[in-house]
């Protein structure tokens, strides 16, 4: 497991994650693991108990867990949200971008290439989940 | 046409930096192949049977003159001095090095081209009406629309990991020109009742081994919801479609598994829920894109009469020209098919000269067809002769749009690494075939299509006669169907039975031809015979 | 007999595994039986190539041709584009590959 990549202000979460199904069942865990084939609403009633929020990805192709993001984030969800597994350097600055703000990747990723990955867009073209303003607001603005 | 602000210009340009990036570390070691390939796809770059091979975009098949003579210069400079335009208003280079690849996306950058979503499992080039702004039916320019279209999906955050490739077409008329319910969403601009402009959504369709027409899930979408709606659809798309099985991936199985009116739900419930989200453009950007595709300045009494005295112009008239709203206007096709060629290969000399023809006789735009022909869509009536004489000196006068001469075809054995059986070779054969027979004009409109392997990328589902490439042991051997269209009309061909080699196959054709000569009713079609009688006189032809 | 073959990363160009490096000659390919996974995995590792299969092929008249149609159109080019080909010049190069 690799460094844990963290852009946020707060305390790191350090309950371990348990799955859907265990966290639904359970009333104190405030941590959970959403697996691609999970429906991330089914945690929508319980968004306040909740300060992590683990999506994994076990292949970085299967992109469930990009929706997953921006549903939560959709619905008002504010702890952290981290992608976790197969999380590859060309897939950061998209995961940002659904709501993600930690990353946890099963390989170590370079240094300089995540700095290179976050910087790369100037602009965006739609909005999703950040606080981007699309380029079509700004022309308009 | 669209012109890029500096907005469009960053964003292509960053992502040419982010691809000279990837490439450069891969070619250092950092990426393997497994972890580049879905990145050099979402570029366009695929690795074939001889070398890499670029697909570039064409964003709904316009462009200019100074955009065609950069893919001309590509190819002189990248390339073996040729390309192929495809099914969907792309064009390919087969023999691109990967050392090369930024600095070919660099060039397009400089002149607003880009192969960005042109594979991969992303959302790809939107494709649309290639009379487009020309058409004598059209309800309004379908093209606003699909550049909006463009701008969502590209580089979309949610949306570039889907379960499999999605492709969008976009018109606005009752004529389909664009294969759009052939796709895996096609959206038709149409004007309600009340005279307001909505988006009719067509999701569901596609080719490849499970050909399936779209179904409508919604006839009105209203214009301020269009992308909203859209970012619906794909969002059910990407939670629910499926990933266990890549042949079972695509959005039409997912919309045939749940039924069309499960899927519509689900749509319409997250639609509800995105409507709060902001993430429809603001209407100006809509009205603002539009100015763009606004009419050149036609001649208000430009000539209605066209010298028909050169019989072979006449012909040529005849069968590759289309009405135009405007007076003294026509849209003027361009084949790519002669007699024995290669469908949809232009050499660099040619599309230097398409892009010149363009400049002096169709406003600076040109248009590349599904049915891999190119189009100038504003040409004078009065300008038809110098125009025709120009592209005849050139070899590219062929009089034979929408005929058994105009083969679609995919690259088949020849390029594709995936290909069962060559496609073009077959091509060559037919139309040299019925070149000689003299009977390509008397047997009107007939659309053969010709695909190299079940992923149909030369559209044989939809051909009013189908040839499907199948390897039987080893062997090329070649499938024929009957009774496609992807227009209006739209239909799935049927396979006729026991497959022709590549000798056989020629005479197949041949011989459903001649049974359609027999069987004919005043004014009917190939495909309309076929409708009327069955499969069964022609099954009979063919296997006695 | 089994050929090595894959792509130069670089070029795209389609290469043979000739017992100690690589060549664009299907004259120069070596016999790999036995030792193709591992020169695979090894010469890959190393990238001198990409994406590098086994194929099955047979020796005639000395050169060793491909039993499969599309090794053997990959092996010399397109044919209804026989000027691209490595044999541009050889007029029988259509019998060699269908
Ligand atoms: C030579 C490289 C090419 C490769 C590797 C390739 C690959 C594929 C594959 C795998 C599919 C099936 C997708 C599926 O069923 O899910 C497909 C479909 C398709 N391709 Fe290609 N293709 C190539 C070239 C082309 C060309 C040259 C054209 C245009 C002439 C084209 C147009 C299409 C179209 C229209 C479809 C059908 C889309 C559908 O299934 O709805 N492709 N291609
Ligand atoms: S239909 Fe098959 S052979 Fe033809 S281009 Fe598509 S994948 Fe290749």
């Amino acid at each position: 497991m690799a460094e844990l990549l963290r852009y946020r202000d707060d305390e790191t979460v350090d309950h371990p994650a348990v799955t859907v199904d265990a966290f639904l069942d359970q009333s104190n865990a405030s941590a959970v693991r959403i697996e691609p084939g999970d429906d991330a609403r089914d945690l929508l009633p319980h968004l306040e108990r909740l300060a992590l929020v683990e999506v994994n990805f076990p292949a970085f192709g299967d992109g469930r867990g990009y929706s997953s993001a921006r549903i939560l984030r959709e619905a008002g969800y504010d702890g952290e949200l981290r992608a976790v597994g197969d999380v590859l350097v060309d897939q950061l600055a998209y995961m940002r971008r659904c709501g993600f703000d930690a990353f946890e990747p099963d390989q170590q990723l370079d240094k300089d290439d995540v700095q290179a990955a976050f910087e790369r867009w100037p602009e965006v073209y739609q909005s999703a989940a950040d606080d981007r303003t699309p380029i079509w607001t700004k022309r308009h603005a | 046409m669209y012109k890029y602000d500096q907005y469009d210009q960053a964003m292509v340009d960053a992502r040419v930096e982010e691809f000279r990036d990837q490439a450069r570390r891969r070619l250092e070691g950092k990426l393997t192949e497994d972890q580049f390939k879905p990145l050099r796809l979402m570029n366009g770059l695929y690795l074939q049977l001889h070398a890499y091979m670029l697909r570039v975009a064409i964003p709904y098949g316009t462009l200019d003159s100074r955009q065609m003579h950069a893919l001309a210069d590509i190819a002189d400079k990248y390339d073996r001095g040729y390309g192929h335009f495809t099914t969907r208003q792309n064009i390919q280079y087969n023999w691109i090095k990967l050392e090369d690849a930024a600095d070919i996306l660099a060039d397009l950058s400089k002149v607003e081209m880009h192969a960005i979503q042109t594979s991969g499992n992303c959302i790809r080039n939107i494709s649309s009406d290639h009379f487009a702004g020309a058409a004598a039916d059209e309800v309004v320019d379908p093209r606003p629309y699909a550049e909006l279209l463009r701008q969502w999906s590209s580089f979309h955050p949610e949306f570039s990991y889907l379960p499999r490739k999605f492709k969008i077409a976009v018109i606005a008329s009752d004529t389909d020109r664009a294969a759009m319910r052939l796709h895996d969403i096609g959206i038709n601009i149409v004007r309600n009742d009340a005279g307001e402009l909505g988006a009719a959504f067509y999701v569901g369709g596609g080719m490849g081994r499970t050909p399936m027409i779209a179904p409508c899930i919604n006839d009105f979408v209203p214009l301020d919801r269009l992308v909203t709606y859209a970012e619906a659809c794909l969002r059910v798309y990407n939670r629910y479609g499926r990933r266990d099985n890549k042949y079972k991936a695509r959005i039409k199985i997912l919309v045939h598994e749940l039924g069309a009116e499960e899927y519509t739900r689900q749509v319409e419930e997250e639609f509800t829920l995105l409507l709060d989200q902001g993430v429809e453009p603001p209407f100006a950007e809509l009205e603002r894109v539009r100015t763009f595709f606004e009419d050149p300045l036609f001649e208000a009494d430009a000539s209605p009469d066209i010298d028909r005295s050169d019989p072979d112009f006449a012909l040529w008239v005849d069968r590759n020209t289309v009405a135009h709203k405007a007076d003294g206007y026509v849209s003027a096709v361009i084949s790519l098919k002669p007699v024995g060629g290669i469908p949809g290969d232009a050499t660099a000399e040619q599309m230097r000269l398409m892009a010149d023809l363009a400049k002096d006789y169709s406003f600076d735009e040109l248009r590349v067809m599904h049915t891999q022909n190119i189009v100038l869509p504003h040409v004078r009536k009065a300008d038809l002769h110098a125009l025709w004489t120009a592209l005849d000196e050139a070899g590219l006068g062929a009089p034979n749009l929408d005929t058994v001469e105009d083969i679609i075809a995919c690259p088949g054995l020849d390029y594709c690494s995936l290909a069962n059986a060559r496609s073009i070779p077959v091509a060559q054969r037919i139309s040299e075939r019925f070149a000689k027979t003299g009977k390509t004009e008397t047997l009107g409109q007939l659309k053969l299509k010709i695909s190299g392997c079940i992923n149909a990328c030369g559209h044989h589902h939809a051909g009013h006669i189908g040839i499907l490439g199948v390897d039987r042991k080893g062997v090329e051997n070649y499938q024929l169907l009957l009774g496609g269209s992807e227009a209006e009309d739209v239909s799935l061909a049927k396979i006729t039975g026991p497959g022709f080699d590549e000798h056989g196959i020629v005479d197949a054709v041949e011989t459903v031809t001649t049974v359609y000569e027999r069987e004919r009713e005043d004014g009917e079609r190939f495909l309309d015979t076929y409708r009327r009688i069955g499969m069964n006189p022609f099954k009979e032809a063919l296997y006695g | 007999m089994r050929l090595l073959t894959g792509n130069d990363l670089k070029t795209g160009a389609v290469t043979w595994w000739t017992g100690s490096d690589w060549s664009i000659h299907v004259e120069d390919a070596a016999d790999v039986t036995g030792s193709e996974d591992e020169t695979a995995r090894r010469e890959e590792a190393a990238r001198r190539v990409n994406a590098p299969y086994a194929i099955d092929a047979e020796m005639q008249d000395g050169v060793p041709r491909p039993t499969h149609i599309k090794e053997r159109v990959r092996t010399l080019g397109p044919t209804v584009r026989p000027d691209l080909t490595l044999k541009p010049a050889e007029p029988d190069l259509g019998n060699w590959v269908i």
